[in-house]
């Protein structure tokens, strides 16, 4: 699926698409890796505020290299810049915000997906995995989360399972997953294929998926150029 | 050589670092490397009084910078934090048995320091609940939905990084350093905190402050490191 794009092309890819999801007026938190490239895929005037676990509401794109400010970073620690009306705040009110159900979409990355929607996001079992951030504290509290993954592990198995066997963020539920060859909505315990890109087959999918899932009636083919995405996108 | 109003907190940080003994608690501020006192860390590394430290950080800073040269030195017997994986230093201290880890949700970590500062024992959050981390913590319904209890956070010192302090203590930060060093502020018995700048009473807007002067012992300026093409760097010239 989508071999002849590499690792940063896909990754790319996501955060575009995951850009269209993201509606005006919406505090939109952006977690650790693929997602913290979504601020450089946005509409102008998307009218997005993009929340940062870090302390700060109203995230804006990558600077130029030459305005790098690394009192200014993102949650994956990368530079960042601040929209007009932005505001900066401490990690325990960044978290109030976060824990007090004031985000409303979580875009965040993840080890695997329950075919149900249960996200594990923090731990491999036999790893030296040290790390959870702001996953659980988002898992438990942001009002929907958006799932963006690349399809398989770096072993090549699939992400998409009919049960975790990683060990899981929390216990409640993604609405939405998109990879780089798909976008899935979890409806009432159930993943539905919505839209697949042009590059994959349903075979590919079907054979590298190991949850359950249903076909859309009206299947869309996914965008994944800037043009097919309309002009005035990265 | 950096001009400094004189402050009555002021201290150089070989001073303000003899405050920390042998198996001391230390909240260290910061978010990777933004917003951490490196001054401060590099002294207690080469003044060498205080091991057997619990740092409790998001992170041990990255390998070889901020925390990161305070593990390697051999300083820190253990770590409670919420995102230790992107410091190699730190996986592999703790894979070889030499350093114990303590993985907090990094909203449970901010609030129980909050509430550490805040004289509030103990908390109930939705956050761990059904997850590993949560297993074992006292579990509560509240409206329907499970709990966990958390105890709140307190250390012997704090180690802090602010922008500028005015004559009093009175802190504010710049951009995203701010983080987790107001509410670390509140949270120890003594807290240090590494500056800029010192200006005097009056000159900041009330509004401006961020961390009252109350909860502030010793201000220490930060002589080593400069900012160049917005990283921070050790200046090349010892400070006159």
């Amino acid at each position: 699926m989508s071999a002849q794009l590499n690792p940063d092309e896909i990754r790319k890819r996501i955060a575009r698409r995951i850009a269209l999801e993201l509606e005006s007026g919406m505090v939109v938190n952006l977690g650790v890796g693929i997602p913290t490239l979504i601020q450089d895929f946005l509409q102008p005037n998307h009218g997005v505020f993009l929340q940062s676990e870090n302390g700060l509401l109203g995230m804006g794109p990558t600077p130029p290299d030459d305005e790098f400010d690394m009192d200014l970073i993102s949650a994956s620690k990368h530079p960042i810049t601040l929209e007009p009306g932005a505001s900066i705040f401490s990690s325990s009110d960044s978290f109030a915000m976060i824990r007090g159900g004031h985000i409303d979409v979580a875009v965040m990355g993840a080890l695997q997906v329950s075919e149900r929607g249960e996200i594990a996001n923090w731990s491999i079992p036999g790893q030296d995995i040290l790390g959870v951030g702001g996953a659980m504290d988002l898992v438990a509290s942001a009002k929907t989360m958006m799932i963006a993954i690349n399809h398989l592990t770096k072993d090549s198995k699939p992400k998409l399972v009919r049960n975790l066997s990683y060990p899981t963020s929390g216990i409640r539920f993604a609405q939405k997953v998109i990879d780089g060859g798909e976008r899935i909505f979890i409806e009432n315990s159930r993943m539905i294929l919505r839209e697949i890109a042009p590059d994959c087959t349903l075979e590919e999918i079907s054979a590298t998926t190991e949850a359950h899932f249903e076909v859309a009636e009206d299947l869309k083919t996914m965008p994944v150029t800037p043009h097919a995405m309309g002009s005035g996108i990265a | 050589m950096i001009e400094v109003v004189h402050s009555q907190k002021l201290k150089t940080a070989q001073e303000a670092v003899e405050r920390i003994q042998d198996g001391d608690s230390l909240l260290v501020g910061g978010f990777g490397l933004t917003g951490t006192p490196f001054t401060l860390i590099d002294t207690i590394t080469e003044q060498d009084r205080a091991r057997n430290l619990t740092i409790i950080s998001n992170n041990l800073g990255e390998a070889g910078k901020g925390l990161g040269k305070l593990l390697n030195s051999g300083h820190i017997r253990k770590a409670v934090g919420s995102y230790f994986t992107s410091n190699r230093d730190a996986v592999q201290a703790w894979s070889r048995g030499e350093l114990e880890i303590e993985l907090i949700p990094q909203g449970t970590l901010a609030e129980a320091i909050r509430a550490g500062g805040a004289g509030i024992a103990a908390f109930y959050t939705k956050t761990g609940v059904g997850t590993s981390l949560g297993a074992g913590k006292e579990e509560r319904v509240f409206c329907g939905e499970r709990h966990l209890l958390v105890e709140g956070i307190r250390a012997k010192v704090a180690i802090i990084r602010a922008y500028k302090a005015d004559t009093l203590g009175n802190l504010v930060y710049f951009k995203t350093a701010r983080n987790f060093n107001p509410v670390m502020a509140t949270a120890a018995d003594l807290v240090i905190a590494e500056v800029d700048e010192i200006v005097e009473a009056g000159q900041l807007e009330p509004e401006q402050i961020v961390t009252p002067h109350s909860y502030v012992d010793i201000l220490v300026i930060n002589d080593r490191y400069e900012k160049v093409g917005g990283t921070y760097v050790e200046r090349s010239v010892e400070p006159g």
